[in-house]
C-alpha cells in the first residue's frame, strides 16, 4: 500500500495498464510531454512514447478517432481536457460509441475509455466547473463511472480501460489533489455497475457518488456526536445504475437524501428518485429529498457566487439533519 | 497502336470485364429495390445510381485481403464489389435477420460486417470519417501496411467531424484515403449552395495532403487516383483527398421528389454521361464486350437477383425480442 492522491491513483491505472496491454494507448490534448493539464499522464509519454499521443484541438476526432481505433481492436484512452469541452464529441459518444455494438448486431464493439476532470469549487467558473454525467446518463450503451476515492480511481479506471464496452470516466477536478488514501501497489480491479456502501446508518441514507461522498462522511462523522446516525451509499457507476443497492439502501432508513454536485432539474438524482418512487415507495418514512446545485446554467468565477453553486459538507450536513428530525 | 487505358493502369482484360459485371450488378439491383419499395414490400430505398463508376473504381484499387472500408449510405456499387453479395444486399433490405450489416436493426445503405473489413456506419452524415482515421492509426501504430478508404457526400464534406478527421490525419501522416463523391446534390441544395471553393479538392490543402479530383464517370480514372493514393499511404506519405465528380441519376431516396428542385431535362443530359454507358462504348470499342455477352451478363445477373429477392423476402425477421440484446458485452 502506498498513501497517494486522486490523481496519483489515475497516473498509477494508466501506467499499469500500458505495462499490461500493448493496445491500452492514451490520445488527448498536451497529454504528452505536458503530461496533461492536471499531469494525469505525466511521466507517461517517458515510458510509452508514441502510445501516449497529442492530439490536435479537436474533441470530435478525439472521440471518433478513439472509436475507429477501440473497432479495430486497440484499447484507447481518450482524454477530454475539460468535461465541459467534451460537447463537440457528444455526436460521436452518443450515435457512435454507445450504438456501434447494438446497430451492428454485436459484430463491432467499441472498448474505449473517456476520461474527463468535471466539477467546480477550483475557480473554474461556467466552463471549467460542469458536471456533464446527466447529459450521458439515459444513452443505453454507455457506462459511466465516477470514483470518489483514489483507491475506487485506481480499480475502476483499470476496469473502465479492460471493458468491452465505452466508459466514460468523470474525474472531479478538485478530488485530484484533495482527496488522499491507501492505493495498493499491485494490479486489482473494481466492478463497473456496483455501487458501494460506505457506512452503515441507521436514521438517514445519504446516496451520492464523486467528490460529495467525501463530503457526506465528514458531515456524517460530526452527526455522529450528536446522535444521529447516517447510512451513505456511493453509486460509482452512475449509469447504468446499481438498482439493488439502491433500493436496499432506501429501505435500510426510510428517509433518502440524494446528493449531486449537478444542476438539480433531470440530474442523475431525479432517476435515482424514480427508482426509489417505483420500487419502495411505501418503505419511506420521509419524502425522498434533493440537494444539488441550483438550477442556473453554471458555476460562477466569484468566490461567494462560486460558493453560492457548490454543494458543500455544511450543505449536506443540514439536509441529514432536517430529515432526520423529520 | 497505343495501349488500351486499362492496360496502361495495369489492368487486364478480365479486371475491366469484372469492374464492368460489379457495375450492372449494383445497377440492376437498385432498380429492383426500387420496384419492391413501388410494390410496397419494402419500406425505403437510397440509391447508387450514377455513382456506380467511381464508387467500382474506388474499390477496385484496394486490397481487399487488408484494407478497410468505411462507405456512406450511397455505396452499394462499392460494398459489393468488396464484398457484399447480391442476398446480402437484398437481406437487409427486407430487414431480414440474415442481413449481415444489422440483423435488420439498421435502415439499409447502412453497412458494416468485420469479416468484410467493411466498417459499421450510421445515420449521421460524416461520423465514419473520423473513425477511419482511427483505424488508420491503429494500423500506423501495429506497423501494419493497410489503408483506410473512407467516403463521403459533397454536402457532407461541410460537417466538422470531416475537418477534424482529414486535420489529424494530415498532421500524423495517417494512410486515409478521403473519397468524396459529388454528384452535385445535397438532397435538393445543390453543389453551389453547399460550397464556396472550386472544388472539395481545395480542401485538401488545408490538411497538409494531396487533393485530386477526378471523373466519377470514368471508373478507370478514379481507379487510377485511388492507387496512387493507396501507394501513398502505404508508403507512410499520408492521407489523400480526392473528389470524384459525377451526378445522383435518381432522386435522394425513395422519400424525396427531385422534381421540385431540378428539371427533368438536367436529368437527362446526365444520364447520357453515366458511367454505366460510357465504360459500356469503352470495353466494346476495346473489343472486350460483344452485344451477345453483354446480355448473357445482364440476363446471369437478373436471375441471381431473382433468387435473392426470392430468398429475402422468404428469410425469417429476428425475434422480437433480440430487440433487447447486444447493448452491452453479454
Ligand atoms: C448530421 C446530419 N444532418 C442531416 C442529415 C439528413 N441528410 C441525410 S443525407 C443528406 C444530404 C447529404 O448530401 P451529400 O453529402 O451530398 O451526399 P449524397 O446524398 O448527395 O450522396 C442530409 C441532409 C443527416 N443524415 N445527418
Ligand atoms: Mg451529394
Amino acid at each position: 500500500m502506498a498513501m497517494m492522491n486522486y490523481l496519483g491513483a489515475i497516473n498509477l491505472a494508466l501506467k499499469e495498464e500500458m505495462e499490461r496491454d500493448e493496445k491500452v494507448f492514451i490520445l488527448g490534448e498536451d497529454v504528452g510531454k505536458r503530461g496533461g493539464v492536471f499531469l494525469a499522464t505525466e511521466g507517461l509519454y517517458e515510458q510509452f512514447g508514441d502510445r501516449v499521443l497529442d492530439t490536435p484541438l479537436s474533441e470530435s476526432a478525439i472521440a471518433g478517432v478513439g472509436i475507429g481505433a477501440a473497432m479495430y481492436g486497440m484499447r484507447p484512452v481518450a482524454e477530454m481536457q475539460f468535461a465541459d469541452f467534451m460537447l463537440p464529441a457528444v455526436n460521436q459518444i452518443v450515435s457512435e460509441a454507445a450504438k456501434i455494438r447494438y446497430r451492428s448486431n454485436n459484430d463491432f464493439h467499441v472498448p474505449l475509455t473517456v476520461r474527463a476532470p468535471y466539477g467546480g469549487g477550483v475557480h473554474g467558473a461556467l466552463y471549467h466547473s460542469q458536471s456533464m454525467e446527466a447529459m450521458f446518463n439515459s444513452i443505453p450503451g454507455l457506462k459511466i463511472v465516477i470514483p470518489s476515492s483514489p483507491y475506487d480511481a485506481k480499480g475502476l479506471l483499470k476496469a473502465a480501460i479492460r471493458d468491452e464496452d465505452p466508459v466514460l470516466f468523470f474525474e472531479h477536478k478538485r478530488a485530484y489533489r484533495l482527496l488522499k488514501g491507501e492505493v495498493p501497489e499491485e494490479d486489482y480491479t473494481l466492478p463497473i455497475g456496483k455501487a458501494a456502501l460506505k457506512q452503515e446508518g441507521e436514521d438517514v441514507t445519504v446516496i451520492t457518488y464523486g467528490l460529495s461522498v467525501h463530503f457526506a462522511e465528514q458531515a456524517a462523522k460530526e452527526l455522529e456526536e450528536t446522535g444521529i446516525s447516517t447510512h451513505i451509499l456511493d453509486l460509482r457507476t452512475v449509469y447504468p445504475m446499481d438498482r439493488d443497492a439502491i433500493v436496499d439502501a432506501a429501505k435500510k432508513t426510510g428517509k433518502v437524501l440524494l446528493v449531486t454536485d449537478d444542476n438539480k432539474e433531470g440530474s442523475v438524482m431525479s432517476e435515482v428518485a424514480a427508482i426509489i418512487a417505483e420500487e419502495c415507495l411505501f418503505d419511506l418514512d420521509a419524502p425522498v429529498e434533493r440537494l444539488a446545485a441550483p438550477d442556473v446554467p453554471a458555476m460562477p468565477y466569484a468566490s461567494p457566487l462560486e460558493k453560492q453553486f457548490l454543494v458543500t459538507k455544511d450543505k449536506i450536513q443540514s439536509a441529514i439533519q432536517e430529515l432526520a428530525e423529520f | 497502336m497505343s495501349a488500351s487505358k486499362h492496360a496502361q493502369l495495369g489492368l487486364s482484360d478480365t479486371d475491366v470485364l469484372y469492374m464492368y459485371e460489379s457495375m450492372i450488378r449494383a445497377r440492376k439491383v437498385d432498380e429492383r429495390l426500387w420496384l419492391l419499395n413501388r410494390a410496397g414490400k419494402i419500406p425505403f430505398v437510397i440509391s447508387c445510381q450514377g455513382h456506380e463508376g467511381m464508387q467500382v473504381g474506388a474499390a477496385m484499387a484496394l486490397d481487399g485481403k487488408k484494407d478497410y472500408l468505411l462507405p456512406y449510405y450511397r455505396d452499394m456499387a462499392m460494398v459489393m464489389h468488396f464484398g457484399m453479395t447480391t442476398e446480402n444486399i437484398l437481406m437487409a433490405n427486407f430487414a431480414k435477420a440474415e442481413d449481415i450489416s444489422s440483423g435488420g436493426r439498421q435502415m439499409p445503405g447502412h453497412y458494416g460486417s468485420k469479416a468484410l473489413r467493411i466498417v459499421t456506419g450510421s445515420s449521421p452524415v460524416t461520423t465514419q470519417v473520423p473513425h477511419a482515421v482511427g483505424y488508420a492509426l491503429a494500423g500506423k501504430m501495429e506497423g501494419k501496411d493497410f489503408v483506410c478508404l473512407t467516403s463521403f457526400g459533397e454536402g457532407s464534406s461541410n460537417q466538422g467531424d470531416f475537418h477534424e478527421a482529414a486535420n489529424f490525419a494530415g498532421v500524423h501522416d495517417l494512410p486515409v484515403i478521403f473519397f468524396c463523391e459529388n454528384n452535385k446534390y445535397a438532397i435538393s441544395t445543390p453543389a453551389d449552395r453547399q460550397l464556396a471553393c472550386e472544388s472539395i479538392a481545395d480542401r485538401a490543402a488545408g490538411y497538409g495532403m494531396d487533393g485530386v479530383s477526378v471523373d466519377g464517370n470514368d471508373p478507370l480514372a478514379v481507379y487510377e487516383a485511388v492507387s496512387r493514393a493507396v501507394e501513398r499511404g502505404r508508403k507512410g506519405e499520408g492521407p489523400t483527398l480526392i473528389e470524384a465528380v459525377s451526378y445522383r441519376l435518381t432522386a435522394h431516396s425513395s422519400d424525396d421528389n427531385e422534381l421540385t428542385y431540378r428539371e427533368a431535362e438536367e436529368v437527362k443530359a446526365a444520364k447520357e454521361k453515366d458511367s454505366i454507358v460510357t465504360f459500356t462504348k469503352y470495353l466494346k470499342d476495346a473489343k472486350l464486350l460483344t452485344d451477345e455477352q453483354e446480355e448473357t451478363i445482364h440476363k446471369q445477373i437478373q436471375t441471381e437477383i431473382d433468387e435473392a429477392t426470392d430468398h429475402a423476402e422468404q428469410a425469417a425477421y429476428a425475434d422480437a425480442e433480440s430487440a433487447m440484446l447486444h447493448v452491452y458485452d453479454q
